[in-house]
């Protein structure tokens, strides 16, 4: 496009910020896909733009496969708009797809390496089916496993390396053919801890240089917070809800996406959890913080609450995407229900959020 | 055992062999491309069409049902329009190729049906096309496979090379049948059986190394 024309300065303004108001690398609207009686995708409608990383989590079965499978035509939605930069892509046929799909590179959970070839046969296939000749194509080779550094595994057939080499094996070859959009399809799922943070770092720094967009699916909470700058939850072939990680995480509105949340954020002890009513001599409540709100502030009205015979129970201070998020639950007499009720009035005043779970 | 008996035993190996290796090249240039066929045409294969499935495989059946003896006999016309006689040697390699290579297919296509999905849901996902596929994923992923069922091929035409005898292809097993059995030669009888041991064994080592030189399935120091 013409990013560098002189009148359009809208445009070489959200050049600085690629993640926002970039050109739109994806768009659906409204897809629908159902498997006989099973609804895999009940109307999903979103946006990925250019050099963004969108993370969609879901349960096994919420339809995130079919969804990532439909951005390169591996699937084919009932109905509903596909478009991948700027062309529609959902009534191709299999023939005008394939050189679509070069643009498109996909990494998968089981790395998908082909046993038979060694890694830097893997990673020119790509270029091998564009039809480049073979050293150009090993050439480019070389230079993305230097990239996912693995330049002394050239030679390796894939069933020498770890999981985590593998994977970056499958990386530089999703990046061979230098696609505009990367798919990853739960890529990090197989593998350890340790691994997963390094196969993550990865990614982001690879979307860093060479601002490529990226769409994961993952059902790790932990795996959207630790790269993607949006995420979309999906339930039920739905997407039921969206937005910046770091607002998704601070504050879930549905409970789906609570409960994909549970293991990252601090929870109300089993204990208290279990006891739960709406009658008792103590009252519980849970305070959301987002941002670089004034923690000072924050401690000093929550030690006054809490000298009126409250209690610290569970809570955490985490940092998404560079920002703060904090979450606490208290405990306080029930009869002193007022001094909650100015809390809250303190925080809401701040853009915090405190809620009264219930009596114990 | 006699010097004429050696000689005979000398040219019966040589028979044997050429009908067991012509038959077999056979059966692999034609098995294979119809174990493809079996494979590609089948449900969620990369040419799914569950007619030609369907007659392919039907087909395929009805040729390996029929006892080799009585294929032996009945492809006589076959043979005699494509060698030029139905008899000797030569002529033994028509109904020996036309029986094995529906029982290559079969083994070929077990190996071939094995491919991973996902690798070639990798390669449709980098744009390659079916032949690609073919080329690419299911032929190399396969090899080992379809190079164990050959040697499993090239055996059991090592066994049925003995019935044809019957048309007087001579071999092997024709000598044991007609010396060794009917005319109580023991002697020959046993050297026939060694030396089909020794065959056996030798098609089935190389057979093995060769896929033990293929397979990169799983790491090796």
């Amino acid at each position: 496009m013409n990013s560098h024309s002189v009148v359009d300065i809208s445009h070489s303004q959200s050049l600085a910020q690629p993640s926002l108001g970039g050109e739109e690398v994806v768009r659906l609207v409204d897809v629908r896909r159902r498997f006989n009686q099973t609804v895999a995708l009940d109307g999903i409608s979103l946006t990925v733009r250019k050099g963004e990383i969108l993370g969609i989590i879901g349960r096994s079965g919420a339809g995130k496969s079919t969804l990532i499978r439909c951005l390169n035509g591996l699937e084919r939605p009932d109905s509903g708009e596909i478009v991948i930069e700027g062309k529609r892509i959902d009534q191709l046929a299999e023939r005008q797809l394939q050189p679509l799909r070069r643009r498109i590179g996909m990494i998968f959970q089981h790395f998908n390496l082909l046993s038979s070839k060694t890694v830097e046969a893997n990673v020119a296939l790509p270029l091998k089916i564009e039809g480049l000749p073979r050293s150009e194509r090993l050439a480019r080779a070389h230079e993305l496993l230097d990239l996912v550094g693995l330049s002394d595994k050239a030679k390796a057939y894939p069933a020498q390396l770890s999981g985590g080499q593998k994977q970056r094996v499958g990386i530089a070859r999703a990046l061979a053919a230098r696609p505009a959009l990367l798919l990853s399809d739960e890529a990090t799922s197989a593998l350890d801890p340790q691994t997963t943070r390094s196969i993550l770092a990865l990614l982001k720094e690879i979307n860093r240089k060479l601002g490529l967009t990226i769409v994961l699916i993952t059902h790790e909470m932990d795996v959207v917070r630790t790269i993607a700058d949006r995420v979309a939850v999906i339930d039920a072939g739905r997407i039921v809800e969206e937005g910046s990680v770091r607002s998704v995480f601070a504050a879930p509105q549905q409970e789906i996406t609570k409960s994909l949340l549970s293991g990252n954020r601090p929870h109300l002890p089993e204990h208290l959890q279990t006891r739960l009513g709406s009658s008792g001599n103590s009252l519980v409540a849970s305070i959301d913080l987002i941002g670089a709100y004034g923690q000072q502030q924050f401690f000093a009205d929550l030690a006054e609450t809490l000298a009126h015979g409250g209690s610290l129970v569970q809570g955490a201070l985490d940092h998404i995407q560079g920002e703060p998020v904090a979450r606490f639950f208290i405990t306080i007499p029930a009869d002193q229900q007022a001094i909650l009720e100015r809390l809250r009035a303190k925080l809401h005043a701040a853009g915090a959020h405190l809620e009264v779970l219930g009596h114990v | 055992m006699s010097e004429i008996m050696i000689e005979l035993l000398i040219s019966a190996i040589w028979e044997t062999l050429l009908m067991t290796v012509a038959s077999g090249l056979i059966s692999l240039v034609a098995g294979l491309p119809l174990g493809l066929a079996l494979v590609a045409t089948a449900k969620g294969g990369v040419a799914e069409n569950l007619w030609v499935n369907r007659i392919l495989g039907a087909v395929i059946n009805a040729f390996r049902s029929v006892p080799f003896i009585i294929l032996l006999v009945a492809l006589i016309p076959v043979t005699r329009f494509i060698v030029g006689t139905a008899l000797g040697t030569w002529a033994a390699i028509v109904p020996l190729a036309i029986a094995a290579t529906p029982y290559y297919a079969r083994i070929a296509e077990v190996s071939l049906r094995e491919v991973d999905k996902g690798l070639i849901e990798a390669v449709r996902a980098m744009g390659g096309n079916r032949w690609t596929i073919i080329r690419e994923v299911l032929i190399p992923e396969a090899l080992p496979g379809i190079v164990a069922g050959f040697t499993v091929t090239l055996v059991t035409l090592i066994g049925a090379s003995a019935m044809a005898g019957a048309i007087g292809a001579g071999g092997l097993g024709d000598l044991a049948i007609r010396y060794g059995y009917q005319r109580f030669e023991t002697g020959v009888m046993i050297a026939v059986v060694i030396v089909l041991i020794i065959l056996v064994c030798g098609i089935q080592w190389i057979g093995d190394r060769l896929v033990a030189q293929l397979d990169r399935r799983q790491a090796r120091n």
